[in-house]
């Protein structure tokens, strides 16, 4: 039994001091990490500009997609405006003035469809849950409903046609 | 039930009880395989083999549990309402419990029934049967949802039922209670004309093959015994279907001595394909009989009820060739046919032996017309002409039998407690393992397809005594697990049940798992209330019905301000759940309703009708845990008094007045 007890608590002592270099890590030398893992695995690193989820290059045209955009509205009425206001005032979830500025094109449309699993990883998703703190729930986005809310957000933001 | 058998049960469990403090094995944990907690531990976030879906008897629920663990999954309201859930009390589901008596909100659930595709269990739906009012429900597998219920006339307790054909071709209903019927226009005669007035039928429901919907195809007038169970044939014997009776006395009054009289009571094979035919040839007689056809659509999200008032009847006794009377000893419960089709399996729980009859031998004698006698107008085959054989000795009070895939079957005793495991081949018994106590119906997984799965069998029992912590004097009923695996049968399990099983059915998981619904599309939702986005939500005044349209979404309900309601109105709130995402559903509560809460599933919409009872302004809120502000998910409805003028308003972060501004204020 006192075998036991020294094995436990050596293993948690060991457990305890993993998780507290791990969080130093992400915490301090994001970038280090980051480009140390790139020379050393496989494993693309992570991209917090881009985020985590299907979409890797989303192509802009510097003209808005009215057609596109109408119908993004369509879907914000129905799934997103109950927690997101269309000026920078925060509701449930952030505003949505200038989101098009502040993140990337494919950040944006990952989250959408991705969210579950960037509310768990992403710096600034994860940021942004600690001042909401309601998860964005998952709203089953296909990929072109996720393109076509990107289009209104864009208009929001004053992309003209 | 419990009453007539309680001098036999306190001997019994005297017997038992003596029997567990005088020798070995003392309790479950030396009868238990030595393996057993190995072979039922399912690791966390790891899933069970085997869904086994189980009967709830007089709570009218049907419980479903996962295997080998006994993880209790869900439990359905089929004939039971559900206030957790609104399930009979919301204005969407109430329709579900119409029946011509009114609103029946209860029933005794007794059997289950996978649908099956050539015999083999295909996970789509699951048929079960109300005892009392007779009805027989179709859940659909995709949803767990009750969608279907259709109530059965001309039948008074619907107990041999909702046994299925091996394509799902068609349902059936057996009456318990025979009922005057028949060739009178008066119901109302004495109860001592039995013999002469009154009928038993057997309803043969088809279903549709794509959506599973069922309608009264035919109904067999039969003599007035009592049917108790059923099973189609299958394989060579698909086109027959064999409902076992008792009290072919024909007593109406005392019937433990009454009905226990003769020797032999009946299985009957009915030749439902033949019958089918007859029906097409135009010979069966329209009858006038009003029942309840109520239908839940799921893209409206509302249950439906409709009226019929005529069915189609054929007297067997003037169309000889459908149905034939097997003499089977003392009032045969179970009704079993074997995976090959071959044998058909009486278990009469008063005899001391279990009779195998061939369908071969039957077709033999059906065709050189070797008939005994006849039963109110029906042949009766020769008992030995058609017997495979009997299982000598297998115990006390043979109840139902059930099958594995190696050609063995599986009959559980009721009096003498215990399982027999017996060989189909010779009639042998291989094996026999005591239950705690009092097995009723057992089930092996894919026991009564013409594929079992094997592996497991449960047995539901009746009397649970000491088998767990005492809860005062009403006690959970008991089911066990066995593995089959082996020659000899080893306990794994127990557990406490819901309600009181009689009937399982259990299908592997994988089947019925991949075609689970997560969510329902909103952007689908075809609900004449739905709030489609928060644009839309409002309040509506039509006279004294106030409709409000409310949405729900993490972490609020908009409108959450409500006033002009005034005493008098009816208050219908329409919620819609705006979710997305599998397993968030809102819930919805307002003071002193007298109804329920609802709970609604993600792009639902469900309606719960409130009639304001005092004025002052009342509270509701999301019942459903779903946030971190999920307390934060409230409101306050005011009701004025008759005559004020208060006019309606809503509002969500701001008050509007309705007649300035027609829409619900926007968030943009």
């Amino acid at each position: 039994m006192k075998k036991m007890l020294i094995v436990c608590s050596m293993a948690f002592f060991l457990a305890a001091c993993g998780s507290n270099n791990s969080e130093k890590n992400q915490n301090a030398t994001d970038e280090a990490t980051a480009t140390e893992s790139s020379s050393n695995s496989e494993n693309p690193p992570y991209d917090p500009n881009r985020g985590e989820g299907k979409f890797h290059d989303v192509k802009l045209d510097p003209h808005l997609n009215e057609a596109m955009a109408e119908k993004g509205e369509k879907i914000y009425d129905l799934k997103c405006a109950s927690c997101h206001k269309l000026s920078d005032e925060r509701l449930v979830g952030p505003g949505w003035k200038g989101v098009t500025e502040r993140h990337k094109p494919e950040w944006i449309m990952n989250f959408m469809t991705n969210t579950d699993a960037m509310l768990d990883k992403d710096p600034k998703a994860q940021a942004m849950l600690e001042i909401c703190m309601v998860r964005m729930p998952n709203q089953n986005l296909t990929d072109d409903d996720a393109r076509e809310i990107l289009e209104f957000m864009r208009e929001n933001d004053g992309v003209k046609k | 039930m419990k009453k007539t058998i309680i001098p036999v049960l306190s001997i019994t469990a005297a017997i038992l009880l003596l029997g567990i403090t005088g020798c070995k094995p003392k309790n479950a944990g030396n009868a238990a395989a030595s393996d057993a907690a190995s072979r039922v531990y399912v690791a966390p976030g790891k899933y069970d083999e085997v869904y086994n879906f189980v009967s709830g008897g007089f709570n009218g629920q049907v419980s479903v549990y996962g295997l080998p663990s006994a993880r209790l999954l869900r439990i359905i309201p089929v004939f039971s309402e559900d206030p957790q859930s609104g399930w009979g009390y919301s204005e969407n589901t109430k329709p579900m419990f119409n029946t011509s008596h009114g609103q029946v909100p209860w029933d005794d659930q007794h059997h289950l029934e996978l649908s099956q595709t050539n015999g083999e269990t295909d996970g789509r739906w699951l048929f079960a049967n109300a005892n009392n009012t007779p009805r027989i429900a179709r859940i659909d597998l995709k949803t767990f949802r009750t969608a279907e219920i259709i109530e059965i006339p001309n039948s008074a307790g619907n107990h041999s039922s909702p046994f299925i054909t091996e394509n799902t071709e068609y349902v059936v209903a057996g009456t318990r209670f025979s009922v005057p019927m028949g060739n009178i226009s008066n119901p109302d005669v004495s109860i001592d004309t039995y013999k002469k007035n009154f009928k038993g039928t057997v309803s043969f429901l088809k279903v549709d093959p794509q959506t599973g919907n069922m309608n009264i195809a035919f109904q067999l007038l039969m003599p007035g015994v009592d049917f108790d169970l059923s099973h189609a044939g299958k394989g060579p014997s698909h086109g027959w279907f064999f409902f076992s009776c008792y009290n072919s006395e024909q007593a109406h009054t005392l019937l433990e001595v009454n009905a226990s009289k003769r020797d032999k009571d009946f299985i009957f094979a009915v030749n439902w394909k033949k019958a089918e035919e007859y029906i097409k040839q135009g010979k069966g007689q329209k009858v006038n009989a009003k029942y309840a056809h109520n239908v839940y659509n799921e893209e409206t999200h509302e249950a439906s009820s409709t009226m019929e008032n005529q069915v189609t009847v054929l007297d067997v006794t003037q169309f000889p060739d459908i149905v034939y009377a097997i003499p089977c000893p003392k009032s045969p419960h179970g009704c079993d046919v074997d995976p090959t089709g071959q044998y058909i399996v009486g278990s009469g729980k008063l005899a001391a032996l279990i009779p195998v009859f061939s369908f071969d031998k039957i077709q033999k004698a059906i065709a050189a017309k070797d008939f005994d006698s006849a039963y109110d107008g029906i042949p009766v085959l020769k008992y030995n002409d058609v017997l495979h054989g009997e299982v000598k000795k297998p115990g006390l009070g043979p109840l139902h039998t059930e099958f594995d895939n190696n050609g063995n079957a599986y009959t559980s005793m009721f009096i003498s407690s215990e399982i027999v495991k017996w060989s189909l081949k010779d009639l042998k018994i291989l094996d026999r393992h005591a239950t705690y106590y009092s097995t009723g119906h057992l089930m092996v997984v894919g026991g009564d397809s013409r594929k079992p799965f094997g592996k497991y069998l449960v047995a539901y029992n009746k009397i649970t005594k000491d088998r767990y912590l005492p809860t005062g004097p009403e006690l959970n009923q008991s089911a066990q697990l066995f593995d089959i695996t082996g020659d000899k049968m080893k306990l794994l399990l127990d557990f406490p049940t819901v309600g009181e099983p009689h009937y399982a059915q259990a299908i592997p998981a994988d089947v019925v798992a991949k075609n689970s619904l997560k969510i329902f599309d909103i952007s689908k939702n075809k609900n004449p209330f739905v709030t489609l986005g928060e644009k839309n939500a409002k309040v509506v005044r039509t006279g004294n019905r106030v409709d409000v349209y409310m949405t729900m979404i993490r972490s609020h309900l908009n409108p959450d301000n409500i006033e002009g309601v005034k005493m008098g109105d009816e208050v219908y709130f329409h919620l819609t759940n705006l979710e997305q995402d599998w397993d968030i559903p809102h819930g919805f509560a307002i003071k002193g309703a007298n109804n329920a809460e609802l709970l609604v599933m993600p792009g639902e919409t469900q309606t719960l009708k409130w009639n304001p009872d005092r004025v002052g302004v009342f509270p509701f809120y999301c019942t459903d845990f779903c946030s971190a502000l999920h307390q934060e998910m409230q409101g306050y409805i005011r009701v004025s008094p008759k005559g004020s003028t208060v006019p309606i308003s809503f509002s969500m972060g701001k008050n509007s007045d309705a007649t300035v501004t027609p829409e619900a204020p926007s968030t943009k």
